[in-house]
């Protein structure tokens, strides 16, 4: 048997999605992001909304978001997705408005507007990449950096006395009103990609169903700025992360009572 | 004949953006323009037109909000004041460099800082070079009437549409809180989905099918494609310096000596000039409309035979720097202001105009 035996239509098992643009994704080898773009075009792609959803892409690593998800989409200025996707959604409120954002942009630059559009309700999807580290400007101390952890900014590891805890934002917006779904997830290993992608779809549809604000949480590696291969990073992801940010769903009001 | 209302400023731009059929608002109030979120608020526009506002938690929102929803091919407008504004400019520049049509409108207050509540005309500079990063301009239209107020939502509208570009309403605490008469123009509808899609789906994220898809962006990392951009922008910008520049020309016929001024100021000079003329003084006024594309031509025109400019602005001297940009120093041209929420008397500013400029020039 060769290899043209093998690649054959009937052979195939996994294809990339339509949703996802022919071009080359800028992130590093080994990173989550490139993952979560894929499960969010999926559940968009499954759910036949394509021609009907607007994403909000943020300033960050994932900046460049729009030129990879194969749909309507927005840039917008550092932290300020949830207010650009509050005004779209307002004026197309039949349409479906999801943001992608890194931790500097909603935990730290974008708080304000993290925490107001999901105190209002807004009827977006926030999709919240957590890595624990400003990827894009080259590993500064993030809002989410561990206690201890090294950073370009932090290099002596972070001094929670003098530079601030983390911040638990996904734990802090369950709180609100506003949120009808809201949990934490990991992409490194198929399981987790598995719960991850059922979680985005539900959040999408309750917003189809306009319950309100649903905001999934991607604990992910970010293996340049932590300067581990990607291996050793998903590793460390585990050990370290994990513990502090606790995978699961976190809120869902339509969760059945036990 | 439209309807006639005795209203305020502020109030009139709340009816207009109704009327104009305007889609979304996004404000945050501050004084003293707090009531055009409250006009809109309670005159239940949702029921009226269909009109989305909101009250955002901050300016910064406001301004994002708008870029949004003008992505989305929207009639969308905020409005503040001075220090609101300021906070805006991030956020305007990126409108400017994702090129959307929007309406901003800033009643000026006295600043630096928080400075005061009261009228002023200190963020010139603010609005017609800049105010945030970037090479950008904004349309900057300056009403001098409650009138004006209520007609330059529309007129703002067409030109942002027009050039997608923000438009800005560049008024003042005494136009915004004064009351006058005005006609209000009638009800235009807001647009149906079918006719955005028509009109703006070349450009607007509506919702497209993959591979033909629609992006709002002011990024282009590449050096030579964003140079390439920013000389399209320029060329935009220089459309609108050749067709769009809107002044009016009181009694500058006959005029030996020309006032320049917008907004309050102008009403003031226009009371200068009556009492100026009585004493035989042969005054006129020149009132810049826009004051981004800034009436240079007709300035120039005038130069060439009056004697002298007196610029009189509500700020240190702002304005003045494009008057003497536009004659150079073939003719005398100087500036008076009051800042700080203080407004000139016609007295006053007469008296400057016979003291530093008809003296020296006789
Ligand atoms: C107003 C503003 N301040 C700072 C920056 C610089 N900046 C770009 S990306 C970034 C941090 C992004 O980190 P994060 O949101 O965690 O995303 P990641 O790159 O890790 O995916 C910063 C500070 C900017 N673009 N705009
Ligand atoms: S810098 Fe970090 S977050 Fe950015 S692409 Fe590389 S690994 Fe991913």
């Amino acid at each position: 048997m060769n290899i043209e035996d093998i690649i054959k239509p009937e052979n195939l098992v996994f294809k990339k999605t339509g949703l996802l643009t022919e071009k080359p994704l800028s992130y590093c080898p080994g990173c989550g992001h490139g993952v979560a773009h894929r499960l969010v075009m999926e559940v968009i792609e499954e759910m036949g909304i394509e021609e009907k959803t607007i994403g909000i892409a943020p300033v960050g690593c994932s900046v460049l978001a729009y030129e990879f998800m194969n749909i309507d989409m927005q840039q917008a200025a550092h932290g300020r997705a949830p207010a650009v996707a509050t005004g779209v959604k307002r004026v197309l409120p039949d349409h479906f408005v999801f943001t992608y954002q890194g931790d500097g942009d909603l935990a730290a630059i974008g708080t304000a507007e993290t925490i107001h559009a999901c105190n209002r309700g807004e009827n977006i999807t926030i999709i919240f990449i957590n890595n624990g580290i400003y990827g894009m400007t080259g590993g500064q101390m993030a809002p989410t950096t561990l206690p201890g952890m090294r950073s370009s900014t932090s290099p002596y590891g972070r001094d929670v006395a003098s530079m601030g805890h983390p911040l638990k934002m996904t734990e802090l917006v369950a709180h609100l009103p506003g949120t009808c779904y809201v949990a934490r997830h990991a992409v490194h290993t198929p399981a987790n990609v598995t719960k991850t992608k059922k979680s985005i779809r539900k959040a999408f549809e309750y917003q189809r169903d306009k319950k309100g604000l649903s905001f999934v949480e991607i604990v992910s590696n970010c293996n340049s700025g932590w300067k581990m291969t990607p291996v050793d990073s998903n590793q460390w992801m585990e050990e370290n992360m994990f513990p502090f940010y606790p995978l699961g769903v976190i809120k869902d009001i339509d969760a059945k009572t036990k | 004949m439209g309807e006639l209302r005795l209203m305020k400023g502020n109030e009139a731009i709340a009816e207009a953006a109704i009327r104009a059929g305007v889609d979304a608002y996004y404000g945050y109030p501050i004084t003293p323009q707090s009531e055009i979120l409250e006009y809109l608020m309670q005159e239940r526009p949702e029921e009226r037109t269909g009109m989305v506002v909101l009250q955002a938690e901050s300016e910064i929102a406001s301004i994002n909000m708008v870029y949004g929803a003008a992505g989305a091919g929207k009639m969308t407008m905020t409005s503040s004041s001075s220090p609101g504004m300021s906070l805006m400019q991030e956020g305007i520049s990126y409108i400017a460099g994702a090129e959307l049509p929007c309406l901003l409108v800033n009643v000026v207050r006295g600043g630096p800082g928080l400075g005061t509540i009261q009228p002023s005309q200190a963020d010139y500079f603010q609005s017609t070079k800049g105010g945030g990063h970037g090479d950008y301009r904004l349309i900057v239209l300056a009403p001098s009437s409650v009138q004006e107020m209520s007609d330059f939502v529309k007129l703002g509208f067409e030109l942002a549409f027009k050039y997608r570009n923000p438009a800005l309403i560049q008024s003042d605490g005494a136009i915004g809180q004064m009351m006058e008469k005005v006609e209000l123009f009638d009800q235009q509808p807001r647009l149906t989905m079918d006719q955005l899609y028509e009109k703006y789906g070349s450009w607007a994220t509506l919702g497209h099918k993959r591979n033909d898809r629609r992006i709002i962006t002011s990024l282009e990392l590449e050096s030579a494609r964003q140079e390439q951009f920013n000389f399209k922008l320029q060329a935009k910008y220089k459309a609108i310096s050749e067709n769009e520049v809107r002044y009016e020309s009181i009694m500058c016929d006959d005029a030996d000596y020309i006032f320049v001024a917008y907004g309050t100021s102008a009403r003031i000079c226009q009371k200068s000039i009556q009492l100026g003329r009585a004493k035989g003084l042969k005054l006129g006024l020149l009132r810049p409309i826009t004051l981004w594309p800034y009436p240079t031509a007709p300035l120039q025109e005038l130069a060439k035979r009056v004697k002298g400019f007196l610029a009189v602005e509500m700020s240190a001297g702002q304005m003045v720097e494009d008057v003497r940009l536009a004659v150079g120093n073939q003719i005398k041209v100087e500036h008076y202001g009051r800042f700080g929420g203080m407004i000139p008397s016609p007295e006053e500013v007469l008296h400057v105009m016979e003291e530093n400029i008809i003296k020296g020039t006789k």
